[in-house]
């Protein structure tokens, strides 16, 4: 057998929203693909219909990606229902085609939110993330040459390992798009958290998250109603203990 | 702290607070209630007790209605906001893949315990109120009824199927909002996912046991009328 019998090659229908800028009216326009490879990537494949629309002489469909190793958060498609498609903890750029079948229909739409409005067919503006994070999702060190050695800080493994776990939060909004509500608090609980669990990051904690939630607020991202999508759907796996304690630590600035 | 209250985390903190007094009050009612099963006298006095208290009837009372009502408008101010949140919907949205049915729909589930309030205060409370502050009688007897007359009020009620069926449809929707609204508050509240686990047996066990408790009141009226 060689290795051309072994791979499996599939034909697919493609229901992708198209939308020429954020002005226009957007709608969802059918492509077929076809020969495509179970080894190759999601946005592989997305090359691969590119390549077809640009022989064509058509406007290629415009998608978000960079790294294509889940580690920038930038590719951020809404497949068959789901933030990133039906696999789990990863991103699109690490979904592989072997997920779906021969013959499938697969819809592919922008994430949906009013805090990220499409930019152009699946791109969308995150910059409200940005603005969060310059809330307060930093920490103020003087870093004149008087800065004290972070190693002459004790810091509990847990502690550690926590707010590494928070850290993991690649920003790519999946959790925004997966929440029926477009919330954003598993973000800015991941950003929150991996602070406020640190000593360094516990100076500022109580101005931080004020003025991150503020920001979240002013956003016009929606409320958490604890269904959990965004934790399934999250590519890095962050947990809602981030959200809880997000909660407590504007409860503990608010008193 | 009104600036607290005024942010999204604040107000679904306001939302957990709410239920957690009104999860504490179906506990209280369900624990009367289920007196007019074992005793008709047992019944018939604490009726009469909580009907005439006035702590009871003019402290408690107005706290939990206020507790009701709140709980219902921050619950439509905080769905109108989410909805505000995505104003293009998904053409192809899987959201069974990633959460319960009842997480994604308590505004609907909320919306039957709403209409069956109503049906509850025009059957038992808007009654009580007419007898006891309108036409002034303060007795708890009734003409032709021996001794108190909750108790003879409680089965005429469920004599009619139609009203037990829509009370047990209302209470199974009630158990649907309290599978995912119980341990829900607690996370609202910043209770860590660790506790979150025994809190979510916890709330299984409330949300399926006191409305079939409920449920079991109601039916046990009908057939032993």
């Amino acid at each position: 057998m060689t290795n051309n019998q072994q791979l499996k090659y599939m034909n697919l229908t493609l229901k992708i929203w198209r939308q020429e800028d954020s002005k226009a009216k957007g709608r969802m326009v059918d492509y077929k693909v076809t020969e495509i490879s179970e080894h190759m990537s999601f946005l592989e494949m997305m090359d691969v219909l590119n390549e077809q629309l640009v022989n064509k002489g058509e406007d290629p469909v415009a998608f978000d990606h960079d790294c294509r190793e889940g580690i920038c958060g930038m590719c951020s498609m809404y497949i068959n229902g789901e933030a990133h498609g039906p696999d789990r903890g990863v991103t699109t750029c690490q979904l592989h085609m072997r997920m779906f079948k021969d013959g499938d229909t697969i819809t592919i739409e922008p994430f949906r939110a009013t805090a990220f409005p499409v930019i152009k067919d699946l791109v969308v503006d995150r910059s409200s993330f940005e603005r969060i994070q310059q809330a307060g999702g930093y920490i103020s060190v003087n870093t004149s040459g008087n800065t004290q050695d972070a190693n002459s800080i004790p810091i509990s493994k847990h502690a550690a390992d926590e707010a590494m776990d928070a850290a993991m939060c690649i920003g790519c909004g999946a959790c925004v798009a997966s929440c029926k509500n477009s919330s954003a608090m598993l973000f800015v609980g991941a950003k929150v958290s991996q602070y406020a669990l640190l000593p360094q990051g516990q100076v500022e904690a109580a101005d931080r998250v004020r003025n991150m939630v503020a920001q979240m607020d002013l956003e016009g991202f929606g409320n958490c109603t604890n269904t959990g999508a965004c934790e399934i759907e999250c590519p890095k796996g962050i947990s809602l203990e981030n959200i809880a304690r997000m909660n407590r630590e504007l409860m503990k600035a608010s008193i | 702290m009104s600036g607290f209250f005024k942010s999204s985390i604040g107000r679904k903190v306001a939302m957990a607070l709410s239920a957690l007094f009104l999860m504490f009050f179906l506990l209280q009612h369900f624990a009367i209630n289920i007196l007019s099963v074992f005793s008709e006298n047992a019944f018939n006095e604490v009726s009469h007790f909580m009907g005439t208290n006035f702590l009871i009837q003019f402290v408690l009372q107005p706290v939990l209605i206020f507790g009701v009502v709140f709980h219902f408008i921050m619950g439509f101010i905080l769905e109108i906001r989410n909805n505000k949140a995505r104003q293009i919907s998904y053409v192809k949205n899987n959201g069974s893949a990633n959460s319960t049915w009842m997480s994604r729909n308590m505004i609907y589930t909320g919306l039957v315990i709403l209409a069956f309030i109503i049906l509850h205060f025009i059957d038992f409370w808007f009654p009580e109120i007419n007898t006891k502050y309108i036409q002034g009688d303060m007795s708890g007897v009734h003409e032709g009824v021996e001794g108190y007359r909750y108790f003879h009020e409680l089965q005429e009620k469920f004599v009619s199927p139609i009203r037990v069926g829509a009370y047990v449809i209302a209470f199974i929707f009630l158990s649907l909002h309290l599978m995912h609204g119980f341990a829900s508050a607690f996370q609202s509240m910043g209770g860590s996912t660790i506790r979150k686990k025994s809190l979510q047996s916890i709330g299984k066990a409330y949300s399926i046991l006191i409305p079939l408790g409920f449920i079991f009141i109601a039916l046990y009226h009908h057939f032993n009328h």
